[in-house]
C-alpha cells in the first residue's frame, strides 16, 4: 500500500524555520533602517491580501474580485473611528466590518457560478465606491477624510501580527476538515453537497474569514495614506493585485501566494515611483505568461523541479 | 416496513413533464430496481429524493419524516446517499480523501480524523480500491471511479443508497463485480434503490422492480412479473424498434 | 413638463446608443468566443486616442478615421485571439476553466495596452471640437455630434444584424455560438470564426471610441469605466445575446438619464444597483435563456 509520505520531520523543519523568521522580523526594527521597516510593512500587506484571497478562491476556484471592497471597508473604519478608539480596537472593527460585509455578500451571491460571481464581486467594489462618494458629497459634505497618523514601527508590528495570524489561519484551514470541504466544493460542488457538505455555509464562512484579514489590514494601512477618499480606499487595483500575485505564486502550496506577493510587492516598491508604466506593463505580461505557461505558478515550478531532482518518488501512474 | 415513501410526485421542466403524480415505496432492506426508457424521468426522481431538485408537487418521506424541502447535505446526513449517472468524483483529491469527505460530513454526528480515515480505508477495501488509496481520483478507470463513488456514498453511513446506473459503461467482468457489490451492500443492512439499464443485472439482483415511462409509473413487481408484463415489453420493444 | 420628459428620453437614447455599441462588441466576444474581455475598454481608448491624434496632427476627419481604426482594431483582435486565446482554449480543460483563465488573461491585456498607451500618449485629458453645433429636437437642444453617435450606433447595430443573419460567415458565427462542436462538424473552421468574432468585437470598440472622442474628453485611463458599463449592459441584455445588448444599452442609457435628472451623483451607483439586483434575481438577463 502506497500512502502519501507524511513527514513529521518536514513539518518540524517548516515550523522551526517559520518561527526563526518570525523572531527575526519581530526584532528587525531594532537594527534595520526605517526604510526597510516601511518596505516590509507594504510587503506584509500584499502577502495578507494574497493569502486571504487564496484561502477562499484557491480551493473553491471562485475568482473573487472583492478584495478592494474589504480593504476599503477597513480603511474607512480607520478614518471614522481612528480618533475615538485605541488602535487595536479599530483594527478589530475594520476586520469585523469586512467580515460582516462578506457574510452578507456571500450569502446573497455564492450561488452564482463562475464568471457571474467574479462580475458580481467586481460590481460590489464599484457600488460601494460610488455610494460612499455620493454619501460623502451629499450627506457629510466632504470629499475625503484625514486618517490619524501612526508611527511606522507600530504599523509594522500590527502588520506582522496580522501576517502571522493569516498564515496560521491559512495553514490551519488547509490541514482541517473545513479545508477538505472547501476543496471538495472546488472540485465538484454538486457531489460535495450530496456527500453532506453544507456548501453554502462552508463557502460563506471561508469568504468571510478571508475578508476579516483584508479589512483589518485596511484599517492599519489606512494610517499610511493620511488622506483617503473613496477612489483611494476602493481602488480596483487592490482587487486585481492579489489575484495576480496568487496565480503567479501558485495556489497549490501555502508558500506560493506568499512568494508571489513578496516578489510583486518588492518590484512595486522599487519600480512604481520611477517607472510606473513599466511596472504595470510588466504586471500585465506576467499575468498572461502565468495563465498561459504556469498553471500552478512558481510553487508548481518548484515542485516540478523537486520531482525531477528527487526522482519519480511522488509520480503516480 | 417501508423506509422511503413518495406520494403524488410531480416535476415539470418548462413545458415538459418529467414526472407526473408518481407514488411508490421502498421497503427496508430490499434492493429495488428502477427501469424505463431514456427520458422516462428516472434520474429526475433520484434528484428529487436527494434534494438536488425541488418537486413541484408531492411529498417524500424517509423513515416516516418528510424530507422534501431539505437541502442536499441535510438529506445526506439523514441517511440517504447517492451516486451519479455521469461520475462526479473529486478529481484532484486522493482516492482516500474522496471517501473521507463522506465520513466527515455525511453523518449527523462528528467523526474524528482517525476514525474517518480508518473507516475510509475499510470502505476502499470493501469496494476493491485499496491499492489506489493515494493516487488522485482522476487517474482511476471509469469503473473504479464508479466504485469510488459507491465508497464515498457508503462513508456517509446511509440507510438508503441510490445507485444511478452503476453498471453503465462497465465490461462484463466489471458488471459481475458490481452485481456482487450491490448484494454485499444490502447484506450490510443498507437498502438499495438502483437505476439500471443492464437487464441481466437488474433481473438477478433486484427483489422488486418499478418501471417508469414518460414520467409515469407503468408497472411494479418482482422481476418475474415485470418480465411477463405486456405493457413493459411493449415499451421496451417500442423503443428497440426505433433504436 | 413634456419638454423635460422628452429631454430626458432623448438624452437617454443618445447615451444608450453609445452603450449599445460598446456592449454589442463585448457580447460578441463573450457570447461566441467565451472571453469576458476586461480589456474591451482599452480598445475603446485606442480608437478614441487614435482618432484624436489623427484629427489634431493630420487634420483627418474623425468619421474618416473610422476607415483606419476599425480594420486595424479588427486585425489586432484577430491576432490576439489566434495567439493568446486559442492557446488558452486548447490548454484549459473545460469551458468554465477557459472562461476564468481568459478573463484573467484579458486583465493582463488591459494592463499591457493601457500602459503602452500611457508611455506613448501620457496621462493628459484631451479633447477636440467636431460637429459640436447645437441641433433642436422637438424643443430640446443636443450637440450634432451626439446625434451622429446615435445614428452610427443604430447603423452599426443594423449592419451587424444583417451580417449575422444574411451572410455565410454570419451564419457560421451563430452556429458556433449555439453549439461549437456541431458547427465544427458542419465544416465551419471554428478557430477562424472565434478569432473573427473577437476581431469584430475589437473593431466595434474602436468605432465606439472614435464616436466617444467626438463628444467627450478622452485619456489613456478611460477604458475600464467603459468596460464596466459594457459588462453591465451585457448582463442586463443577457450574456451573449446581441439584440439583448442593443436593447440593454438603450435601456441603461435611459435609466442613466432619468437618475441623472433627479440626482446626478447617483447615475453610476444606480447602474451597479441594477447590475447587482439583476445578477441576484435573473442572472441570465432580460432576454437571456435560462
Amino acid at each position: 500500500m502506497k500512502h502519501k509520505p507524511r513527514l513529521p520531520q518536514g513539518l518540524l523543519t517548516t515550523g522551526s524555520i517559520t518561527l526563526t523568521v518570525l523572531v527575526l522580523f519581530a526584532t528587525l526594527p531594532g537594527y534595520a533602517s526605517i526604510y526597510t521597516v516601511i518596505l516590509l510593512a507594504a510587503i506584509f500587506m500584499y502577502i495578507v491580501l494574497t493569502l486571504s484571497w487564496s484561502i477562499f478562491s484557491g480551493p473553491t476556484g471562485y475568482i473573487s474580485l472583492a478584495s478592494a471592497a474589504f480593504l476599503g471597508t477597513g480603511i474607512y473604519t480607520s478614518a471614522i473611528f481612528g480618533k475615538m478608539l485605541p488602535l487595536p480596537v479599530v483594527v478589530g472593527i475594520g476586520g469585523l466590518a469586512s467580515f460582516c460585509l462578506a457574510l452578507l455578500a456571500g450569502a446573497l451571491t455564492l450561488r452564482l457560478k463562475g464568471i457571474y460571481f467574479s462580475m458580481f464581486t467586481f460590481g460590489l467594489v464599484e457600488l460601494i465606491k460610488h455610494l460612499m462618494l455620493w454619501f460623502e458629497i451629499n450627506l457629510t459634505g466632504t470629499r475625503g477624510r484625514f486618517v490619524i497618523v501612526v508611527d511606522h514601527i507600530t504599523v509594522y508590528y500590527v502588520m506582522l501580527v496580522l501576517l502571522a495570524l493569516t498564515i496560521l489561519t491559512a495553514y490551519a484551514i488547509r490541514r482541517s476538515k473545513f479545508g477538505l470541504a472547501l476543496q471538495s466544493i472546488g472540485e465538484q460542488e454538486e457531489a460535495a453537497a450530496h456527500t453532506g457538505v453544507n456548501v453554502t455555509l462552508v463557502k460563506v464562512s471561508a469568504f468571510a474569514i478571508s475578508a476579516f484579514f483584508v479589512g483589518a489590514t485596511g484599517a492599519i494601512m489606512a494610517t499610511r495614506w493620511t488622506y483617503i477618499d473613496p477612489y483611494i480606499a476602493f481602488n480596483y487595483l487592490f482587487s486585481f493585485m492579489p489575484v495576480l500575485m496568487a496565480i503567479f505564486g501558485g495556489m497549490g502550496q501555502l508558500y506560493g501566494p506568499i512568494m508571489g506577493a513578496t516578489v510583486f510587492a518588492y518590484l512595486e516598491e522599487i519600480l512604481i515611483t520611477r517607472f510606473p508604466y513599466f511596472y504595470m506593463l510588466f504586471f500585465g505580461i506576467i499575468l498572461i505568461v502565468s495563465v498561459l505557461y504556469l498553471p500552478n505558478g512558481l510553487a508548481g515550478l518548484i515542485q516540478g523541479w523537486q520531482k525531477r531532482v528527487w526522482g519519480a518518488r511522488y509520480v503516480h501512474p | 416496513m417501508s423506509i422511503l415513501e413518495a406520494e403524488g410526485i410531480t416535476k415539470h421542466f418548462g413545458g415538459l413533464t418529467a414526472l407526473s403524480g408518481i407514488g411508490f415505496h421502498v421497503d427496508q432492506g430490499e434492493i429495488l430496481g428502477l427501469i424505463g426508457p431514456n427520458g422516462a424521468g428516472k434520474t429526475t426522481l433520484f434528484g428529487l429524493i436527494s434534494a438536488a431538485l425541488p418537486p413541484d408537487r408531492g411529498v417524500i418521506r424517509f423513515k416516516g419524516e418528510v424530507i422534501t424541502g431539505l437541502k442536499p447535505h441535510q438529506v445526506c446526513r439523514r441517511g440517504v446517499a447517492r451516486t451519479f449517472q455521469s461520475v462526479k468524483v473529486f478529481p484532484n483529491m486522493s482516492v482516500l480523501a474522496n471517501v473521507m469527505v463522506g465520513s466527515f460530513f455525511g453523518r449527523p454526528n462528528t467523526v474524528s480524523a482517525a476514525a474517518a480515515e480508518g473507516e475510509s480505508v475499510e470502505l476502499l477495501e470493501f469496494v476493491g480500491l485499496s491499492a489506489f488509496a493515494a493516487i488522485p481520483a482522476r487517474d482511476l478507470t471509469l469503473a473504479n471511479q464508479k466504485m469510488l463513488e459507491v465508497a464515498r456514498a457508503l462513508a456517509t453511513a446511509p440507510e438508503l443508497l441510490l445507485l444511478d446506473e452503476l453498471m453503465a459503461g462497465l465490461n462484463p467482468t466489471e458488471i459481475g463485480l458490481a452485481m456482487d457489490l450491490v448484494t454485499r451492500i444490502r447484506d450490510r443492512g443498507i437498502t438499495v434503490f438502483m437505476i439500471e439499464h443492464v437487464m441481466k443485472a437488474i433481473m438477478c439482483v433486484c427483489e422488486r422492480i418499478m418501471v417508469l415511462h414518460h414520467g409515469e409509473k407503468i408497472a411494479e413487481g418482482t422481476p418475474k412479473e415485470i418480465a411477463a408484463s405486456k405493457t413493459v415489453v411493449e415499451v421496451y420493444l417500442g423503443e428497440s424498434a426505433y433504436a | 413638463m413634456l419638454v423635460t420628459f422628452l429631454d430626458i428620453v432623448i438624452a437617454g437614447l443618445l447615451l444608450g446608443g453609445l452603450y449599445a455599441l460598446i456592449a454589442m462588441g463585448l457580447s460578441l466576444q463573450y457570447g461566441v468566443a467565451r472571453v469576458l474581455n476586461i480589456s474591451h475598454g482599452e480598445f475603446i481608448m485606442l480608437g478614441a486616442l487614435t482618432t484624436w491624434a489623427f484629427y489634431t496632427a493630420f487634420d483627418i476627419n474623425p468619421l474618416a478615421a473610422l476607415a483606419i481604426c476599425g480594420p486595424l482594431a479588427f486585425i489586432l483582435g484577430f491576432i490576439i485571439h489566434r495567439t493568446l486565446y486559442k492557446r488558452l482554449l486548447n490548454s484549459s480543460g473545460s469551458l468554465a476553466l477557459f472562461e476564468g483563465n481568459s478573463m484573467l488573461a484579458s486583465f493582463g491585456l488591459m494592463f499591457i495596452v493601457q500602459n503602452l498607451a500611457l508611455m506613448f500618449w501620457g496621462p493628459e485629458i484631451r479633447g477636440y471640437s467636431y460637429l459640436a453645433f447645437p441641433v433642436d429636437l422637438a424643443g430640446a437642444v443636443f450637440g450634432a455630434n451626439r446625434l451622429v453617435t446615435l445614428g452610427f450606433a443604430i447603423l452599426i447595430g443594423l449592419t451587424f444584424y444583417f451580417f449575422l443573419t444574411r451572410t455565410r460567415i454570419g451564419k457560421a458565427i451563430r452556429a458556433a455560438a449555439q453549439d461549437p462542436a456541431a458547427a465544427g462538424i458542419m465544416g465551419v473552421d471554428i478557430n477562424n470564426v472565434l478569432a473573427i468574432c473577437f476581431g469584430l468585437g475589437a473593431a466595434m470598440a474602436a468605432i465606439a471610441g472614435m464616436l466617444i472622442s467626438m463628444s467627450y474628453p478622452v485619456h489613456t485611463g478611460m477604458g475600464l469605466e467603459y468596460t464596466i458599463i459594457a459588462i453591465i449592459v451585457v448582463v442586463l441584455g443577457g450574456l451573449g445575446s446581441i439584440p439583448g445588448s442593443f436593447i440593454g444599452g438603450l435601456l441603461l442609457g435611459l435609466i442613466g438619464s432619468i437618475v441623472t435628472y433627479f440626482e446626478p451623483g447617483l447615475a453610476l451607483a444606480a447602474y451597479y444597483v441594477i447590475f447587482i439586483l439583476l445578477l441576484l434575481v435573473k442572472p441570465t438577463g432580460l432576454m437571456g435563456k435560462s
